[in-house]
């Protein structure tokens, strides 16, 4: 369905991914054989409804969560038979993540909360640069309690990018905050892609959202049901919900 | 400084206030652990040095008089190195402006001047002169107590005869550390002084010149002190030998030891105590802090943090506060050890203390601190490393309750929802609840255990002061004396009533087994002094046979109707079989009885005795005192009085102090526990109890949800402390059954009382602070974060 042929740029790849959820007396199927690709430098969208199993996937893109089934092909890895070790090294150089309550860490400032990620990475701008890039470079002292939600989102996207990665993953970046704030980190968030060319996905139920992306998949029920290329992307203050 | 390290001190910083309490704890037990041992391994040392310095000697032996050519053959015994023989007497002293009966005993100084075997220490002036007759040298202890000086001059009854001796030297020994009296509870250094004298002077009044009837010897390394002992009674047996003795039978040398057992003892208790609180204290706070950070180890481990990095984040946490507790820990310990160390020197006269600490003793309280803080917190940390960070992503699942077994059972409605709350919470964490019992039970404990000593030593002195021995005053004779002895001092007057005794040493022997003490011939009727069944009531006086101490049965291994091998060391040193007809209850020493005619008949001798009790009118006490002083036959004096006060006085402050430190150790535990559950149950459940704040529930009727589950845990912990208490209390006593004493288990219903209001307190004190918490609940900032 998609246009792009050149499988050379593929980031991500997955074929048949399942994954069931035991618990306890019931299975919660939440991925019943998804297929798909991500591209190199493109921002997309994943769509649907709480429950569509959509934060499974990013989880297992990002390698915090192994499927019950099927493959995932980063590059040329192949993460379903990657060690619990493998795993982390690979979050650690290769994934960006930006989570919907920006799980910072309170006891950190804004900056400290950057440089915790940088620390152990390969080779990270410095954190006062990544604030920079999300526009709070005059906030670096500041607790993540003297932050409002969206600033708060930010320092997680700086923190997230700081370490330079291949992908960045946010799962309801804007969940938590409302569309003034929503627009300010979506900007951010595409800046990023612009500007460092990082491959992104942003998975939300906001559908308002999907405008900005390169390329939109809906995921419904544990399937991929839809995707489409956007003819034309919007920029994050031109969206509205 | 990494920014993981720097998260750390701000989560520390953030749980303060459960981080002190915790590290409380560990000082708590540290500084137990520092402050015993330490001060056991100093006053080791000590000993040792002292010893070694001053050649204490390995083996002793009184006897009744031999020429000192024996001294060769004495030293001819294979295995015996260096031989010092000695006159050692008992006297009565006068000291001017004391009219108390004070007793003495004087030993020989060599005439070359100085001893080979337990030397002197010289602490002032010299060592006497031996060409004149009248120089002494006196112990500290007894110098200090009675403030005397060099120069200064005693009056002492020397066989009869008083003659004043002047002061020119002030002396510590190797063989005096701890100075007990014959027949004291505890040393008494206002009435029993130990001094020496040149040889001549002192074997010219007794009839020694030339003669000895004490002798110490050292022995080669390797040899056996069994076969020297054997050979060297055979050879004093015709010199009215009373049976050698190693130096662990030595008195001063046997009550070191014992305390040295005790501080051991206590090294162990109460650390593994306070460290295995604190590892369950660390191991709930751990806990805890972990599942309210389950999203940030999740943000670290989606980051590329490994799952060691964030475990050994978390050990780091632990460790550091394990840490502050053991500097601290090892500051009150040094601290509280000097001080120990001080409160012993009163006890036992060194020359000096060596307090050190050990760098050893330091290096195992941390290692031991730390290894029980990483083993106990082992579980939350796993949890930590375990926790799968998708997983981690989610909120925790609402926690599981159930209805308790009450409800089950159809009580509910007895009981209000708040009620009913606290109750399914307890029942839902069973182990947790469990331990936070187990806990705050371990304060109440160690609470008692304090108090312990004091409750033993009170009733101690109540049997044996009140019912046993109930004389005011006890004469001894300088030999054994006609029964007429008995009527001139009843003759005197303000002397109510008065009882003879007769007093024999002697090796008891059964079997393979035995053991040198000393028969007491009593009065059947006597009223003074009585002897005491199991139920402390007074055993009547068979008319043959002996009685023994329940616990020199038990050492002998003899039973009532057995027949004991009676050696006696004295006179004709007759050996009878006397049957063992009863047991009696004592708590102190270990003696035989049997009623005095009949002693008289083992002995083959008439009417003798060997003193007298006395009761007596206390306004002719000193009269009386003066009187006996003057009777040339009276070797000493003892008045129970002084001998009950004089115990007192040297336990009274440390019994004071110990039950002030164990209070406020007991306290820390009490306190460590009730809040730290308090501050965790406030973080668990602020949410919970905002709500129901919101729905309009006072804030009394939130913190009885909150608080009323920690008075549940402290009213069940109590019983179950006094109960520990007890059988702490049980295990201490059970080191404290020596021949020398036997600590009683007793404790005062007061002791139960205190303990209990000291946790409660504690409780209570907790309580109020966590409660300006729920005071402060901010429900609506509570109610908009998420869960």
């Amino acid at each position: 369905m998609h246009t792009s042929t050149d499988s050379g740029n593929i980031v991500f790849q997955t074929l048949g991914l399942t994954k069931v959820y035991d618990m306890g007396e019931v299975q919660v199927h939440a991925l019943r054989g998804v297929d798909m690709e991500l591209y190199a430098g493109e921002l997309v969208v994943l769509l649907g409804p709480s429950g569509s199993g959509k934060s499974t996937l990013l989880n297992i893109l990002g390698g915090l969560d192994i499927p019950t089934d099927g493959k995932v092909i980063y590059r040329d890895h192949d993460l379903t038979r990657s060690t619990d070790r493998e795993l982390t090294e690979y979050r650690r150089y290769h994934v960006g993540f930006v989570f919907q309550f920006y799980n910072l860490i309170p006891s950190l400032t804004a900056c400290e909360n950057v440089a915790v990620v940088t620390e152990i990475a390969k080779k990270p701008m410095r954190p006062e640069d990544a604030l920079a890039i999300v526009g709070l470079n005059d906030r670096l002292d500041h607790f993540p309690a003297q932050l409002s939600g969206g600033e708060q989102q930010r320092v997680a996207i700086a923190r997230a990018i700081a370490k330079n990665p291949t992908v960045l993953l946010c799962d309801e970046p804007t969940g938590a905050l409302d569309s003034t704030t929503g627009i300010v980190v979506l900007e951010a968030i595409e800046r990023v892609n612009r500007d460092l060319g990082t491959t992104t996905a942003v998975i939300t139920h906001n559908a308002g959202i999907a405008d900005m992306a390169d390329r939109v998949m809906q995921l419904s029920d544990g399937l991929l049901a839809e995707q489409h290329r956007n003819k034309q992307k919007k920029s994050p203050q031109q969206l509205h919900w | 400084m990494k920014t993981l390290d720097r998260k750390l001190l701000r989560d520390l910083w953030h749980m303060r206030g459960q981080a002190i309490a915790i590290a409380l704890v560990i000082v708590s037990g540290v500084a137990t652990f520092i402050m015993s041992l330490s001060t056991l391994h100093s006053l080791q040392l000590t000993q040792a040095t002292f010893y070694q310095d001053y050649r204490f000697a390995d083996v002793f032996v009184s006897l009744k008089r031999a020429p000192e050519a024996l001294r060769a053959r004495i030293a001819e015994i294979p295995g015996v190195d260096k031989v010092e023989t000695r006159v050692v007497t008992q006297v009565n002293l006068d000291i001017e402006g004391f009219s108390d009966p004070v007793r003495g005993q004087v030993l020989s100084i060599p005439d070359e001047g100085e001893s080979i075997l337990n030397r002197l220490y010289l602490r002032q002036g010299r060592l006497v002169d031996s060409t004149r007759d009248r120089e002494v040298v006196l112990t500290e202890a007894f110098a200090q107590a009675h403030g005397l000086k060099l120069g200064d001059s005693l009056h002492a009854i020397i066989n009869g005869r008083r003659k004043a001796l002047t002061i020119v030297g002030i002396v510590l020994s190797p063989e005096y550390i701890y100075q007990l009296g014959p027949g004291d509870l505890s040393p008494d250094f206002k009435h029993y002084g130990i001094m020496w004298m040149a040889r001549k002077p002192l074997g010219t009044a007794y009839d020694m010149e030339d003669a000895f009837n004490d002798v110490v010897l050292t022995l080669f390394a390797g040899s056996q002190p069994e076969d020297v002992i054997d050979r060297l009674d055979d050879l004093l047996e015709p010199y009215g030998g009373l049976g050698a003795y190693e130096r662990e039978d030595q008195i001063s040398h046997r009550y070191l030891s014992e305390d040295f057992k005790q501080l051991g003892q206590m090294a162990t208790i109460f650390p593994i105590i306070f460290l295995g609180v604190a590892a369950f204290l660390l191991n709930v706070a751990a806990t805890r802090l972990i599942s309210t950070q389950r999203e940030q180890i999740a943000a670290l481990k989606a980051f590329g943090y490994s799952n060691l990095d964030v475990g050994l984040h978390y050990q780091k946490l632990i460790i550091v506060v394990v840490l502050v507790g053991v500097v601290g820990g090892l500051g009150v310990g040094v601290w509280l050890g000097t001080g120990l160390s001080e409160i012993y020197m009163q006890f036992y006269r060194f020359p000096f203390l060596k307090y050190e600490l050990q760098p050893g003793v330091v290096m195992a309280a941390v290692v031991v601190s730390v290894l029980a803080a990483v083993f106990g917190t082992s579980n939350a940390v796993r949890k930590a490393i375990l926790l799968p960070p998708a997983e981690a992503m989610r909120p925790e699942p609402p926690a599981g309750y159930r209805q308790t077994l009450i409800e089950r059972l159809g009580l509910q409605r007895m009981f209000s929802q708040p009620t009913r709350m606290i109750a399914r919470h307890l029942e839902r964490r069973p182990v947790k609840s469990l331990l936070s019992v187990a806990g705050i039970a371990f304060a109440c404990a160690i609470m008692m255990v304090g108090r312990f000593q004091e409750d033993a030593i009170e009733y101690m002195v109540d049997v044996q002061f009140e019912l046993a021995q109930r004389q005011d005053l006890t004469v001894t004779f300088v030999e054994p004396t006609s029964g007429r002895g008995l009527y001139e001092l009843q003759s005197l007057q303000g002397v109510e009533h008065a009882e003879a005794f007769r007093v024999v040493p002697a090796r008891l022997r059964f079997g393979h087994r035995s053991y040198r003490t000393s028969i007491q011939g009593i009065e059947p009727d006597g009223v003074l002094q009585r002897l005491l069944d199991a139920e402390l009531k007074p055993i009547e006086l068979p008319p043959a046979g002996v009685i023994l101490t329940k616990h020199l049965s038990k050492m002998l291994g003899i039973r009532p109707g057995d027949l004991l091998t009676v050696e006696v060391l004295e006179g004709r040193r007759p050996v009878r079989e006397v049957p063992v007809v009863a047991l009696v209850k004592e708590y102190v020493g270990l003696s035989a009885y049997m009623e005095r005619s009949a002693l008289n008949r083992l002995m083959h001798e008439g009417n003798a005795i060997s003193g007298v009790h006395l009761s007596a009118d206390i306004r002719y006490e000193s009269e009386i005192y003066t009187a006996l002083k003057k009777t040339p036959r009276v070797a000493g004096t003892v008045a129970r009085e002084n001998a009950i006060r004089n115990l007192f006085d040297s336990f009274g402050d440390t019994l004071l102090i110990f039950t002030f430190v164990n209070t406020l150790l007991a306290g820390t535990i009490a306190f460590g526990v009730v809040y730290n559950s308090a501050r965790i149950a406030v973080s668990e459940r602020s949410r919970e109890l905002a709500s129901l704040r919101v729905l309009g529930f006072t804030r009394a009727e939130i913190s009885y949800i909150l608080l009323g589950e920690l008075g549940a845990l402290t009213l069940v912990a109590i019983p179950f402390g006094l109960v520990i208490g007890l059988g702490l209390c049980a295990y201490i006593a059970s080191g404290l059954q020596t021949d020398l004493y036997r600590v009683p288990l007793i404790l005062e219903p007061s002791t139960y009382a205190f303990a209990a209001t000291v946790v409660l307190l504690s409780a209570c004190i907790s309580g109020l602070m966590v409660r300006r918490h729920l005071d402060h609940l901010d429900l609506v900032a509570v109610l908009k974060t998420k869960e």
